[in-house]
């Protein structure tokens, strides 16, 4: 796509429909749509409000530990011999991972609605912990789904939400992951509309959800701004992000669509490779549709049915794609990649030994990427990867992969 | 076209009843489910035990407004192979036997979009559905099926709900053909009942804001349930108890004749509603 063609600015998405050029919109049961409706109104007038901003800071500030280091991994750096990279570390937030900005900003946005009951749906279960988190500050019960599948692979998480006070609800139908999770999310909610509010965990579902989840997320890239600018005087060369449904990336992102010089670079979990039928490459692997309240990139076969996705990394096993990113790459504004599996094992491995960090699963796909571009960038050039979350979770699945038997 | 459009079928089908003060009786049942085969038998049983229009389920994989008796039924006709395009052939095949029941088919938007829109209101028409009822398109997305399927002449029919409010209603009203579908409870299918009187204060609360026919549906399970609601809709909709039974069949506990008894039992119900 030549520039003259491109959208005059990458962030005045999405329109009042809730709509990033095609993608995005609201498409559910007609039982959730005056709900939906109230929540985009409560949304808007939260946004308005310097009460409801000032308590988000608050709360990111002193209960989430916001802001995150930026931090220059100077070991990763000289290994790879090229740019120079650097980690935003929202690993180090309470709860161990990025999902806990969405969280606070929605748990608040619920009391203001006068909601009494929290529902969400996980996938590796950091949302979840997230969830069950804020639901235990604010003394609001709350209902987890969590696919069976998924259960079984991240026990610490499953215990975790479990100490929170979370209830914790297996999803068994379909492919028993995070997909299914949100149905029987959405099926709760079509359930329970007067007390319940429903915190999705990433930027997809119906219009407000993108918006506002990607609104609370971008303190990630805000703070990224104001950190590289004194580090470094200047704006980083790229940007880099794992990506399932994609916050961590669209909150990292969404403060330098505009800047034209800030090459962006999103990572999607290529399972066993985006050439066999394993994979959660929505993007490079799937098309245009609709499912859970949003037309975006879907994985699907000729007759319009859903597949199952498949990753290593249970975060990024979902077969669709926030609608934003969606409509971001057709503009051509982010260029959307993948990483295996076994990439993703790799990175994992190195990003321990090389910085004493263990990272997620889901972040160590970005850095299995950052391992195979940053050698040949020169030694100026500056990378900014969003380490979202923190592998303490992921030791078990982790260990099984390499052979070692954990007790 | 020289058969009876979409439209004129239902019309027709909705007069008739007036004319016979009763209720009619929707049934559901998941196309493909257990089988294609055994499914268009069961559905080509249906009119003659007593159902007034077929609502025929087209697979998902992801049904995100369903209980588990149709999520299930959806999966099994999946898995036996089932397509949107193999739905669509049903139909025609229903209609080529000389069947002359409205078929509404109900479901939820990606197949439809994945299949082209102007594709299937085109195929649907000429294979003789009379009506179409897609779970995730709310007034809010009008432009991507509803509005084309009124310019092809082919009744988009809307759900309302405890939740859609007076204010609301207008909304939901317009654009809206065919006769409405109230939904009882605020859940999925297959959940618990409604309380008749509030399905009776529901329906008087429509037909303030509508002249089209009102079916009611989700949690009516037993010909008594159907009886009392048949004594407020202008139609009773059944779904997951008869999905339930096609499911017996799949693992051979049952027989096509006794989902026929029990979908004839129902029937008989809302034909002594007002009785």
């Amino acid at each position: 796509m030549t520039a003259a063609l491109r959208a005059n600015t990458f962030r005045a998405g999405p329109d009042e429909d809730g709509h990033f050029g095609i993608f995005g919109g609201r498409y559910v049961a007609e039982t959730l749509m005056p709900l939906i409706l109230e929540v985009e109104k409560a949304y808007e007038a939260a946004k308005a409000s310097p009460a409801f901003k000032a308590e988000l800071r608050y709360y990111n500030a002193h209960y989430t530990g916001r802001p995150s280091p930026l931090y220059l991994a100077e070991r990763l750096t000289r290994h790879f011999g090229g740019a120079k990279i650097y980690f935003k570390r929202d690993e180090l937030n309470h709860t161990g991972s990025h999902k806990i900005n969405n969280c606070l900003g929605q748990v608040l946005l619920a009391r203001r609605m006068g909601k009494t009951r929290i529902i969400a749906e996980t996938g590796a279960g950091q949302h979840g912990v997230a969830v069950a988190t804020v639901c235990a500050l604010f003394d609001l019960p709350c209902t987890i789904y969590m696919g069976e599948v998924d259960i079984k692979r991240q026990q610490p998480n499953v215990f975790r939400m479990k100490l929170l006070g979370a209830e914790v609800k297996a999803a068994t139908s379909g492919s028993r992951t995070l997909k299914d999770a949100m149905n029987e999310a959405l099926r709760d909610w079509v359930t329970n509309v007067d007390d319940t509010f429903y915190i999705i965990g990433t930027a997809a579902g119906p219009h407000p959800y993108p918006e506002m989840v990607r609104d609370f997320q971008s303190v990630i890239g805000e703070e990224v701004r104001d950190q590289i600018m004194q580090r470094e005087c200047r704006l980083p060369d790229m940007l880099v992000a794992c990506i399932g449904g994609g916050s961590n990336a669209i909150g990292l992102f969404h403060p330098f669509l505009d800047e034209p010089d800030v090459e962006i670079v999103a990572v999607e979990a290529g399972g066993l490779g985006i050439d066999t039928d394993k994979h959660a490459a929505s993007l490079t692997g799937g098309r245009a549709g609709v499912l859970h309240g949003n037309r975006t990139y879907l994985l699907q076969d000729d007759d319009g049915q859903i597949q199952e996705a498949h990753s290593i990394s249970a975060g990024l096993d979902y077969p669709g794609i926030g609608p934003e990113h969606a409509w971001l790459h057709e503009q051509g504004r982010v260029d959307y990649v993948s990483a295996t599996d076994e990439e993703a094992l790799e990175a994992f491995q190195l990003c321990s030994v090389k910085e004493g960090i263990i990272p997620a699963l889901e972040p160590a796909h970005a850095l299995a990427h950052v391992a195979k571009i940053a050698p040949d960038m020169d030694r100026d050039k500056i990378i900014v990867m969003n380490l979202c979350g923190r592998g303490d979770k992921d030791i078990f699945a982790v260990a099984e992969r390499l052979g070692v038997a954990l007790q | 076209m020289t058969e009876a459009s979409g439209s004129t079928r239902l019309t027709e089908k909705f007069a008739a009843l007036e004319e016979e003060g009763r209720a009619g009786f929707v049934a559901f049942i998941t196309a493909g489910d257990p089988d294609p085969e055994t499914s268009f038998t069961v559905m080509c049983g249906l009119p003659a035990a007593g159902v007034d229009i077929i609502e025929l389920g087209m697979p998902f994989t992801d049904p995100m407004a369903d209980g588990p008796s149709i999520q299930a039924a959806g999966l099994r006709a999946l898995k036996a192979g089932m397509t949107l395009a193999g739905t669509l052939d049903m139909v025609r095949r229903f209609r080529a036997d000389g069947q002359t029941a409205p078929i509404v088919l109900m479901g939820y938007f990606n197949p439809i979009y994945s299949y082209g829109v102007d594709r299937f209101l085109h195929d649907a028409l000429s294979a003789g559905v009379d009506g179409l009822i897609i779970v995730d398109l709310p007034p809010e997305e009008d432009a991507e099926l509803c509005l084309p399927a009124q310019a092809a002449g082919l009744p988009f029919i809307r759900l309302a709900t405890p939740t859609t409010d007076d204010g609301r209603l207008p909304t939901v009203m317009a654009n809206t053909a065919g006769f409405v579908y109230y939904v009882s409870i605020t859940g999925i299918t297959g959940a618990g009942s409604a309380m008749t009187a509030d399905v009776a204060a529901a329906v008087e609360r429509l037909r303030r804001h509508t002249d089209l026919p009102i079916a009611v549906g989700f949690g009516i399970k037993t010909p008594e349930q159907a009886a009392e609601i048949g004594q407020h809709a202008d139609a009773v909709v059944v779904g997951s108890a008869i999905v339930e039974r096609v499911g017996a069949l799949a693992s051979s506990n049952g027989s096509v004749q006794s989902v026929l008894d029990f979908v004839g039992s129902l029937a008989d119900g809302v034909r002594r509603a007002r009785t």
